[in-house]
Formats: C-alpha cells, sequence, structure tokens
C-alpha cells in the first residue's frame, strides 16, 4: 500500500514538507515516495497529505495506479477548454 | 461581507504632510511619516524614487505553495517569461546566500533581498527562514523583506519579528468570499485540501489576521492586489479602503496577466487584464490619501538588479561559482555607494522645498490652470535622467502632466512577449510592440531614437523627442508639457490617434 509520483511533478517540495512517514525524498527528475515507509497517511490524517497539497493533476497516483487528483479538479479547467486551448497555441 | 475593521486609529499614517513634499513632489511617500520615510527611502519596491537607484534581487528557495490561484500555473518556467512565480532554478539556502552576497558585490546598489517564491515564502519555513538567518548574519547591511498569500502569515510573524524583516506584503485580492471563490480553487488547509467559498473565507480571515498582527508589531506592511477584470476589480476599491484602515502603508495595485500561453485558468478561460487606463482609473479611485504604488513591475521571483531590469542570467550557480568575491570590501563599496545615493536623494528633496517654497512665478512661465493633462512617457536605465535609446527600452515610464504638476502614473512593458522558443506563438516586431505600449501618450522622450521609429510614431501621434537626454526626468517632460502649452496642443480634447488604441 503506498502512493507514487510520476513524471509530471514539478519539484516544488510541497509533498516533501507535509509527509507524517518521512517517505518522500529528492531524487531526479523528480521527487520519489518510498514504498516501504509510506502508510498513505493512514492513522495519520483521514486524506494522504501529499495528494492534498500537490498542485499538479495526475502526478500523484494511488495503489492501483489510478491519479487521485484527476485532470480538472484542482485548476477547475475542464479537460475540453484545456485541450481546445492547446490546439490553439499549436495551430498559431 | 464587511469585515470588522480593528485598529481605526492606528492608521493615522497618512493624516499630515509635511511641508514642502507635497504637492510639488511625486514621490508618493510625500504623505507618509517620517519614521517610515526613513524606513523604505533605499527601498526600491516601496519607494518610487528611490527604484530609480536602488536594486533589489530574489532568491528562489520558496517552491512549495499551499493554495492555487487561477492566475498561477504551477509548472511554469520559461526562461524568457517575466512575472511573478517563474524561476528557472529553485535554490538551496546555502546556494541563495552564496548568490546574494556575490549579486551584491557585483551590483553595489543592492539594498533588499527580497523572498517571495516561486511559492509562497511561509509555506516554505525552514528554507525562507534559514536563509534570512545567515543573510542578517553575513550580509547585515541588506535589508530583509517577504512576500506572501498570507495563509500562514499569522503563525509566521513571532519568527519575522525575531529576523529584523522590517517589509512584509501581502497578496490581498479580496476580502468577499464569494469574491474569493472566482480566484481561489482551493487552499491546503488544517491538513486537508478546502475548496471554494470555504477556502477563501479561511485565506481572507488569515491574511486580515496577519495584516493586524503585523501592524500591531511597527512591522511595514504592503499590499499587493491583482485587478481581474469583471471579478474583483470594484471590489479592490473596499479593499483597499480596509487595509488602509488597518494600517498597510502602501497599496499596489497589479494587472492580471493572462495569456493561454501560460496555462492558467485564467489565460485558458479567456478571462481578460486591464487596459492600462482601466488599471490607472481604478489605482486613482483606490488612492484617496492612501498611498498607492504604480512602478511595481510584477517581477520574477528570481528577479536581479534594478526594478525593470534582470540580470539574473548573469548569476547562475555556474556563474557564481567562477567568481572571485572580496566580501568585506564589497560591503565597504556598497555602504560608500548608498550613501552617494542618499544624498543625492536628499539634494533632490531640497531643491524641491526649494522650489515649492517659491510663490511667485514669472507670469510668463504659468499656466494656464484651464489646461488638459497629457500622457507623456519615458525610456529611462536608471538614475531619475532620460537616459535611454528608444530602441533598447524593454518599457517606458508613464508621467502625467499637468498644470499641477508632474506625477508618475505607471509604467508599460514593451511587448516582449517570450523572445525565443518555437511554442510561445507569433510575436509582432518589437518597434510594433514598442509602439503599441505607448497607447494613449502624446510624447515619448529618449536618449536617441532612430529615423524608422520616428516617423511610425509620428504616424501614431506621438510625438518623439531626443532634445531632453541625461536631464532629470520630471524637469523634461515639465518642459515638454510647456512646450505643448506654448505651441497651443492642450487648450482642446486629446488628439484621437492618441487617446484611441493607436
Amino acid at each position: 500500500m503506498a502512493l507514487t509520483i510520476v513524471d509530471s511533478c514539478v519539484n516544488c517540495w510541497a509533498c516533501y514538507d507535509v509527509c507524517p512517514s518521512e517517505a518522500i525524498y529528492q531524487s531526479s527528475p523528480h521527487f520519489k515516495i518510498n514504498a516501504r515507509k509510506c502508510t498513505e497517511c493512514d492513522g495519520d490524517f483521514a486524506d494522504p497529505q501529499c495528494a492534498s497539497i500537490c498542485p499538479i493533476e495526475e502526478a500523484i497516483l494511488d495503489s492501483s495506479g489510478m491519479p487521485i487528483n484527476p485532470i480538472g479538479s484542482l485548476t477547475g479547467i475542464p479537460p475540453e477548454k484545456m485541450a481546445e486551448a492547446m490546439r490553439e497555441i499549436q495551430a498559431r | 461581507m464587511e469585515l470588522t475593521v480593528l485598529g481605526q486609529d492606528s492608521g493615522a499614517a497618512a493624516s499630515s504632510c509635511a511641508s514642502g513634499s507635497c504637492g510639488s513632489s511625486n514621490d508618493q511617500m510625500g504623505h507618509l511619516p517620517e519614521e517610515i520615510r526613513n524606513k523604505v527611502k533605499n527601498h526600491p519596491c516601496y519607494s518610487e524614487e528611490a527604484h530609480h537607484y536602488f536594486a533589489r534581487m530574489h532568491v528562489a528557495v520558496a517552491p512549495a505553495c499551499n493554495i492555487q490561484c487561477h492566475y498561477c500555473n504551477r509548472k511554469y518556467d520559461c526562461a524568457n517569461e517575466s512575472r511573478p512565480g517563474v524561476v528557472s532554478e529553485v535554490l538551496t539556502p546555502d546556494q541563495a546566500v552564496k548568490k546574494t552576497k556575490a549579486v551584491a558585490a557585483a551590483i553595489p546598489q543592492m539594498s533588499v533581498l527580497g523572498i517571495a517564491g516561486p511559492g509562497d515564502p511561509l509555506a516554505n519555513p525552514q528554507r525562507t527562514f534559514e536563509t534570512f538567518r545567515m543573510l542578517s548574519e553575513q550580509a547585515p547591511d541588506i535589508k530583509l523583506c517577504v512576500s506572501t498569500n498570507g495563509l500562514a502569515l499569522p503563525d509566521c510573524v513571532d519568527e519575522l519579528a525575531k529576523h529584523n524583516i522590517d517589509h512584509v506584503t501581502i497578496t490581498i485580492n479580496c476580502v468577499d468570499p464569494d469574491v474569493g471563490a472566482r480566484i481561489y480553487p482551493w487552499i491546503y488547509w488544517n491538513n486537508k485540501r478546502v475548496f471554494g467559498r470555504k477556502a477563501a473565507k479561511i485565506l481572507i480571515e488569515q491574511q486580515q489576521k496577519g495584516l493586524e498582527m503585523l501592524v500591531a508589531r511597527g512591522i511595514l506592511v504592503k499590499v499587493n492586489s491583482v485587478m481581474i477584470p469583471g471579478v474583483n476589480d470594484e471590489h479592490l476599491k473596499e479593499v483597499s479602503r480596509i487595509v488602509k484602515e488597518k494600517g498597510a502603508f502602501l497599496h499596489n495595485v497589479m494587472p492580471l496577466i493572462s495569456e493561454a500561453e501560460h496555462g492558467t485558468f485564467y489565460g485558458i478561460m479567456g478571462q481578460r487584464g486591464p487596459e492600462p487606463e482601466e488599471l490607472q482609473d481604478l489605482q486613482d479611485a483606490c488612492a484617496g490619501d492612501m498611498n498607492m504604488m504604480r512602478h511595481c513591475r510584477q517581477c520574477r521571483a528570481d528577479a536581479v538588479g534594478l526594478l525593470g531590469e534582470d540580470r539574473g542570467e548573469e548569476f547562475t550557480l555556474d556563474k557564481i561559482d567562477a567568481m572571485d568575491v572580496d566580501y568585506e570590501a564589497a560591503m565597504q563599496v556598497r555602504a560608500a555607494v548608498h550613501e552617494g545615493i542618499l544624498e543625492e536623494l536628499a539634494e533632490k528633496e531640497a531643491k524641491r522645498a526649494r522650489l515649492a517654497a517659491v510663490t511667485v512665478p514669472q507670469s510668463e512661465d504659468q499656466l494656464a490652470p484651464t489646461l488638459r493633462p497629457a500622457m507623456i512617457a519615458v525610456a529611462t536605465s536608471g538614475g531619475g535622467l532620460i537616459n535611454q535609446h528608444f530602441g533598447h527600452a524593454t518599457e517606458f515610464l508613464i508621467y502625467e502632466a499637468s498644470p499641477r504638476g508632474v506625477r508618475f502614473i505607471g509604467h508599460r512593458k514593451v511587448d516582449q512577449y517570450c523572445i525565443g522558443g518555437d511554442t510561445c506563438g507569433e510575436k509582432d516586431s518589437a518597434l510594433a510592440g514598442s509602439i503599441r505600449s505607448l497607447k494613449g501618450c502624446e510624447a515619448v522622450l529618449c536618449s536617441k531614437i532612430g529615423y524608422e521609429p520616428w516617423s511610425l510614431l509620428e504616424s501614431a501621434g506621438i510625438v518623439p523627442n531626443g532634445e531632453h537626454a541625461m536631464e532629470p526626468i520630471e524637469e523634461a517632460v515639465m518642459a515638454v508639457y510647456r512646450e505643448m502649452a506654448s505651441a497651443g496642443k492642450l487648450v482642446d480634447a486629446a488628439p484621437l490617434a492618441a487617446s484611441l488604441s493607436a
């Protein structure tokens, strides 16, 4: 039972500071979670702390590999609106 | 929601006006008590006059953030972009101290070290305070300041006071949670992510509490607000009134920066930023007897140099490693340079006082009070002089001249958005950008100007003027205004070409 940080991580250190298990470490190209130490905050907090402060959607996965903060959940930008803006920018 | 206003009578800062510094001066510090003016006279971010002379730097030791703002995208680190929240490299406290000392040795005008992100400094208390602690020991002549969203501020006030930080900037965009819910999607609070109105309410309460605590400690507080048309533009008048009543000494209303390329909520959703005229109108409306800041350049969280310039690339970690710095000697040079600048400023102040005391101007010099004001742009590279080539200007300072005198009303960045990089979209020529940025101005003063921009400016209704090279800005602006008056240009309304979009 452990969470995972994937490569959309921007290395902002926020999760590192709030992890109660000191399971998060700086690594290249991005921060990682030590699966042996991670408890998913069970017993400490109602929600996993790293995923509660992480500003990047889809950067932290649960133990089944699903993003805890799916696209659109943090920025409030609807995915189709983001896709449309990206198409527009790339077409310039 | 109306917040209770505490300490009504503690905000008496603006009540008296030192003679000689009022009216004739465009120094926004004119209304402040002597004690505060002394604290900020060498701070480029707080004193409009100081920003022509003194330099500042930000060290990016604070990457973590505890809130999300709709104008911020935490993924952005483009080296060519210049706005808050953007950096090229995050530093450890040790690296930051080394960089600060190297910069302060190379740029002796440097007076201030700020921590402003790229996240929230107080959401990184260990890295932020470790940096302050080392710097107050190793470079005691450098002023330390910090900029925060305010969420963690009440918990940090004791620590800030301990590190002898006498300037704090709080970004306050609203005092109403319903407005806040349209600016802040979430905050991290008490080990939970809190969304929407509830999040905004907590943030607002923490900001106001932090402001009150800082004022109670005698720490100077500047309030930054981002003007978001249709979201908080009208509301900021109330924000301004409340923060002033609580004792903030300066309010800085900044325009929203929002391009789809930035990947922010506002950028993607098409929220526009304000036009320069809208920003200026709001700043005027907020002014009252409050000190409004108009010279903010919304700099990066790793900016280095005078406001408006960024010499960050000269001081990357590998370049600093290669430098051989004598820190003691550098501190002595700094002291001499700072003293020289302060003497120069004191002379200017004395001159202003003398001019203000002259009560009977010669009649031919008298401008008819009915003449309309005119906006005049200036290209400067610092020192309070007109000393920059038009083509080299990355920004213009905008002054309003009228029969009552000259006042600084803001700056316009030349739109050089993201030069380089092929993902950044189509670019106009720098020249077109310069001319567009001068919308509403009737003249532009610079040290020199080429033939091509000269004719383009003229056809846009803006008179180029290189005749005042190396002259002090305010005097030159007034001289040009007088010329316009003599030529009869100021009787009728501003020409269409200048007042409408050029």
